[in-house]
C-alpha cells in the first residue's frame, strides 16, 4: 500500500503562491504579520518585492489590496479565517466585493481543527459570512493538489475569490499528476445509489471513509466534493439527488449558511425536493484541545456522517 | 496662484456648488453639507491640478482621486460633469434608479469615479493600496483622497495613516476636510479627533495645514505636498460647512438634508449672483 501523504492545505497555498511567483510578475501578497502560520512567507523569502505586510490591521490590509488591484496587480491577501472573513468581513464586502476587484483572499487556519487556540480563533462561520457577498467565490480545497490547483485557478479568474485553507496535515486524496479543477464543478469521487454525501475541506476525506464503512453495512454512497461552494454547482448536486434520493452534507463550518444550506437551497428549489441531512459544527462556539481531537469530539467524522446518511435514508 | 487662474477655478467651484444643490435638491435627499465644505479643493484637483482626461476616464497613468468621505459624492460628480466625465444634465439624476450616479461613489456606474466609497475609513486604505502599486510598477501617478474630520474617528484611517508612513508612500496626499460639524454634532462634543496634526505628525507625515476655501493657500499646498519626499503628506483643511449657501454655512442640521423648493431657489439665486460678481 503506498504511502499516505499528509500535508496542510496552508502549505499547497505557500507553494503554490511562489509558483505562481514566478510566472506571473502581476502576482503580489499581502499579509498581517501571521506570514509564518499562513506560508506567504515563503512567497516573501522567494519574492521578497512583491510581498508587503500590513502588521496587526486586517481592514487596512484588504483595502490596500483593493488598491494595488484596480492598478492591475493580481493581489492575494492572507490572514486567519477569523479575521479574513469575521475581522474585515465590511472591507471585503465595500472594497473588494461591491467593485469587484481582482483581489484573492486566502485565509487559513479555518474551522474547528486550529486546535489548541481555541474558539476565538476557529473560524466556523467565513462561508456563510462570505456566501452573501455578491459575485464571490468561495473554494474550500480538500487537500493539497485540490488547493494549488485552486490557488493557480484563481489567479487567472477576473474578480473577488475566498479561499479557505486549513491549519491541520490531511491526507492527499488527489494524483497530482491527473487531477483537473475547475471553479463551479463538484468533482465525483465515486458513485452510489442509496445516498449523496455532499462534502467540502478536509470533511472530504472524511466522506471517503464513510463510504466505505457504508459499503460494508450494504449502503452505496455517491461523493460529491464541493470544492467550490460558490458558485455552487447546482446540476451535480441535482442530478445526484435524482439518482439516491438522499443527502447528506459534511464540512468544517457552522451548520449555519455554510455548504449544508447551499445544498439544501438547491434541492428545495429544485423541483424534486429529497431529504438533507447536514453534519457540521452545531451553532456553537469551539474550544482548546488537538486538531484531531476536536474533530471527533464536534462530530466532524466519518461515524457521523455515516449516522447521518443513515439518517437521511431513513427519511426518504 | 496667477489671478486668471484663481477667477477661473472660483468660477468652476461656483458652478459645482450649483451642480450639489440641484442634484440634492432633485434627489430630496443627500449631503450638502459637506460636499459644499470640499468641493473648492475637489475642483482644484481636477481643474488644476491632477493628469487626468475626461474622455479617457480610465487612462493607465492618471493620478487617482479616491473620496473616502464618500457621501460628498454630490462634489465629486459636480466637478466631474463640468471637466466633461458625463455631461452636467445629469446631475439632476443623483440618486435615482436609473441614474449613472449612485448616492455614494461607485466605479460601477460613474465614469471618472476611481474607488467604491461611502463607508468610511476605507477609502484612506485604498488609495494607499493605489499609491503603493504606483511605486511598484515603478509609474508617477498621484493619489489624492479626502476624508471627513469625523471620519477620523474611524480605526482604520489610523492603520492607514500607520501604513503609508510605514511604506514611505510620498505619491499619496490625504485631506482632511477640517469643518468640525458631524451628524450628531460638533466633533468636538461627540468624541473630539483633536489634535489631529500633531496625531498625523505623530504617524509620520507631512503635515500642512491651510484654509479649504482659498486657492492660493491650495495651490502651495498641493505643490508643497508634491515636493515632499518620504512621507505621505496630509493637508488639514480648514472648511465650512455648507460653505457658498448663507443658510447652510455650519449648520450641523444641513449635512444630510436636502432642500425643499423655496431654500433651492433661495440658494441657487445666492450662487447666480456669487458667479455674476465673479465673471462681472
Amino acid at each position: 500500500m503506498a504511502e499516505i501523504i499528509k500535508t496542510a492545505t496552508r502549505d499547497a497555498y505557500g507553494k503554490a503562491l511562489v509558483e505562481l511567483g514566478g510566472t506571473d510578475d502581476k502576482v503580489v501578497v499581502l499579509d498581517a504579520d501571521l506570514a509564518a502560520a499562513t506560508k506567504t512567507g515563503m512567497f516573501k523569502k522567494a519574492y521578497p518585492d512583491k510581498f508587503f505586510d500590513s502588521g496587526i490591521a486586517e481592514c487596512n490590509m484588504m483595502g490596500v489590496a483593493a488598491g494595488l488591484s484596480t492598478v492591475g496587480y493580481t493581489v492575494f491577501a492572507s490572514t486567519f479565517a477569523m479575521f479574513a472573513a469575521g475581522r474585515a468581513f465590511e472591507q471585503v464586502r465595500n472594497s473588494i466585493g461591491y467593485p469587484h476587484l481582482n483581489v484573492k483572499i486566502g485565509a487559513t487556519h479555518a474551522g474547528i481543527s486550529v486546535g489548541e487556540d481555541g474558539a476565538s480563533h476557529q473560524c466556523c462561520e467565513d462561508i456563510a459570512l462570505m456566501r452573501t457577498i455578491p459575485g464571490m467565490v468561495i473554494i474550500n480545497p480538500a487537500d493539497d493538489v485540490e488547493a494549488r490547483a485552486a490557488v493557480l485557478a484563481a489567479a487567472k479568474y477576473e474578480g473577488p475569490v475566498y479561499m479557505r485553507f486549513g491549519r491541520l496535515a490531511v491526507p492527499r486524496i488527489y494524483d497530482p499528476e491527473t487531477y483537473e479543477f475547475e471553479i463551479g464543478k463538484a468533482v465525483t469521487i465515486c458513485e452510489g445509489t442509496d445516498v449523496t454525501i455532499c462534502a467540502t475541506g478536509l470533511l472530504v476525506n472524511e466522506a471517503i471513509e464513510a463510504q466505505k464503512l457504508l459499503a460494508a453495512e450494504g449502503i452505496s454512497a455517491e461523493i460529491l466534493n464541493i470544492h467550490t461552494i460558490k458558485p455552487i454547482d447546482k446540476d451535480a448536486i441535482l442530478k445526484s439527488a435524482a439518482k439516491t434520493g438522499a443527502i447528506v452534507t459534511a464540512e468544517e463550518h457552522s451548520i449555519i449558511g455554510g455548504l449544508g444550506s447551499a445544498v439544501a437551497e438547491v434541492v428545495c428549489e429544485g423541483g424534486k425536493p429529497v431529504p438533507v441531512v447536514r453534519l457540521g459544527v452545531n451553532d456553537e462556539f469551539g474550544k482548546s484541545g488537538p486538531a484531531v481531537e476536536l474533530l471527533h469530539i464536534y462530530g466532524l467524522d466519518a461515524q457521523n456522517i455515516v449516522e447521518k446518511a443513515k439518517k437521511a435514508i431513513s427519511m426518504k | 496662484m496667477d489671478a486668471v487662474i484663481r477667477k477661473q477655478l472660483k468660477i468652476k467651484a461656483c458652478k459645482a456648488r450649483m451642480g450639489i444643490i440641484e442634484g440634492v435638491f432633485n434627489a430630496k435627499s443627500g449631503h450638502p453639507g459637506g460636499s459644499l465644505s470640499c468641493v473648492d479643493i475637489v475642483t482644484y484637483l481636477y481643474f488644476h491640478h491632477m493628469n487626468v482626461d475626461a474622455q479617457n476616464p480610465k487612462m493607465e497613468d492618471r493620478d487617482r482621486f479616491v473620496l473616502s468621505k464618500g457621501h460628498a459624492a454630490p462634489a465629486l460628480y459636480s466637478v466631474l460633469a463640468l471637466k466633461g466625465f458625463f455631461p452636467v444634465d445629469e446631475l439632476k439624476t443623483l440618486r435615482k434608479s436609473d441614474s449613472m450616479l449612485q448616492g455614494h461613489p461607485s466605479i460601477k456606474y460613474t465614469p471618472g469615479v476611481d474607488m467604491c466609497t461611502g463607508s468610511l475609513g476605507q477609502g484612506i486604505s485604498t488609495a494607499c493600496g493605489m499609491a503603493l502599486g504606483a511605486k511598484l510598477a515603478g509609474k508617477n501617478f498621484r493619489v489624492y483622497t479626502i476624508l471627513g474630520d469625523g471620519e477620523i474617528q474611524e480605526g482604520q484611517v489610523w492603520e492607514a495613516a500607520m501604513y503609508a508612513s510605514s511604506k514611505g508612500l510620498d505619491n499619496l496626499v490625504a485631506v482632511v476636510d477640517n469643518n468640525n460639524l458631524q451628524i450628531d454634532g460638533k466633533i468636538t462634543e461627540v468624541n473630539s479627533p483633536y489634535p489631529i496634526v500633531e496625531k498625523f505628525k505623530a504617524f509620520g507625515w507631512n503635515v500642512i495645514e491651510i484654509c479649504a476655501h482659498s486657492f492660493d493657500e491650495i495651490d502651495a499646498a498641493f505643490n508643497a505636498a508634491a515636493e515632499f519626499k518620504g512621507k505621505p503628506s496630509v493637508i488639514v483643511a480648514k472648511s465650512v460647512k455648507g460653505k457658498g449657501v448663507s443658510f447652510m454655512e455650519d449648520q450641523v442640521s444641513w449635512h444630510g438634508t436636502a432642500p425643499n423648493a423655496e431654500q433651492y431657489e433661495q440658494a441657487m439665486s445666492e450662487l447666480n449672483q456669487a458667479l455674476a460678481e465673479l465673471e462681472a
